[in-house]
C-alpha cells in the first residue's frame, strides 16, 4: 500500500490513499474510489452524474414491451458487433450484466431478468438461443430515436467513468489557464476584504 | 424557410441535449478541481462555451441548408 499526497487548489491536501485500489473502485462504481478517499463531495457528484446519465439512457433505450436496458448489450456476432458497450463497460458494475447475458446466449441458453440488457436476434431466424428476442430492427422500429439516445448517454457515462478513474488515480488534473485562473480569483477575494 | 421549420420542429429534440450538457461539464469541471466552489463556476464555462458551440455549428448548417 503505498500513501500519496497532492496539494491542489493552493490549500487542499488530498490523501490519494492506495492509488490503484481508489482507481479499480472508480471503474466499478463511479464516485466510490473518492469516497474510498474521503472526497465525499466529489464522490457524491460523480456518482450521481454519471449512474444518473447511465441510468437515464437505458431507460430511452427500453420499454416494458421490449424489455429495458436494450441500448447496452455485449456483442461480437455477425452482423451485429456492439463497438458500444467499449465504451459503455467504463461505467463498471452497471454494465456487467450484459457480459453475464452474452454469456447465456453464447450457450443457447435464454436470458435471464426479462432479456434486461440481453442481445437481440441478429435475423429472423429461429434458434439462435434468443428466439423470445426482439430482432435489432425490431428495436430500432419501435424505439426509434430513442435507442440512440439511450446509446449515445451510456457511452457518454463510461466515457467520463475513465476521466473519474484517472482522478481518483492521480488526482485532479491541473491545467496552467486554470490554475492561473484561480489565484486570479484568490487575489480578486483577497482586495474585496 | 422550409430549412427553418424543420429546424424548429427539431428542436423539441435538442432538450436531451440538456442532461449531456450539464454531465459533461460537471465532470469534466470536478476532474479539474477539489473544491466545489472551484467546480461550479468552472463547469458553468464549460456548458456555455458548449451551448455556444452547438449554436454556431446550427447557424453554419442553417445557411448552408438555406443557400445550397
Amino acid at each position: 500500500m503505498t500513501e500519496q499526497s497532492i496539494e491542489q487548489d493552493g490549500e487542499v491536501l488530498i490523501d490519494l490513499k492506495d492509488p490503484i485500489l481508489a482507481a479499480f473502485l472508480a471503474w466499478l462504481v463511479p464516485g466510490l474510489g473518492h469516497y474510498y478517499q474521503g472526497r465525499i463531495a466529489k464522490a457524491a457528484l460523480f456518482f450521481t452524474c454519471l449512474l444518473g446519465l447511465f441510468f437515464y439512457g437505458l431507460y430511452l433505450g427500453g420499454s416494458s414491451e421490449l424489455g429495458w436496458g436494450r441500448v447496452v448489450y455485449a456483442s461480437w456476432r455477425t452482423g451485429d458487433k456492439r463497438l458500444p458497450y467499449f465504451c459503455q463497460v467504463g461505467i463498471g458494475l452497471a454494465a456487467l450484466p450484459a457480459i453475464v447475458q452474452a454469456n447465456r446466449v453464447r450457450n443457447s441458453k435464454a436470458p435471464w431478468w426479462n432479456g434486461f440488457m440481453a442481445p437481440p436476434r441478429v435475423s429472423d431466424n429461429v434458434g439462435d438461443g434468443v428466439d423470445n428476442q426482439p430482432t435489432i430492427h425490431t428495436l430500432h422500429r419501435k424505439l426509434h430515436r430513442y435507442f440512440e439516445f439511450g446509446t449515445v448517454y451510456t457511452m457518454v457515462a463510461g466515457l467520463l467513468n475513465i476521466l473519474v478513474i484517472y482522478d481518483a488515480w492521480g488526482g485532479p488534473v491541473i491545467s496552467v489557464a486554470g490554475k492561473e485562473e484561480d489565484e486570479e480569483t484568490k487575489k480578486f477575494g483577497e482586495s474585496d476584504d | 424557410m422550409s430549412s427553418f421549420l424543420l429546424a424548429v420542429i427539431g428542436a423539441n429534440d435538442l432538450w436531451f441535449a440538456l442532461p449531456v450538457i450539464v454531465t459533461v461539464s460537471l465532470v469534466y469541471a470536478a476532474t479539474r478541481h477539489e473544491q466545489i466552489g472551484f467546480i461550479l463556476p468552472h463547469a458553468a464555462r464549460i456548458a456555455v462555451w458548449i451551448v455556444g458551440f452547438m449554436a454556431v455549428v446550427f447557424v453554419i448548417l442553417f445557411l448552408l441548408a438555406q443557400f445550397s
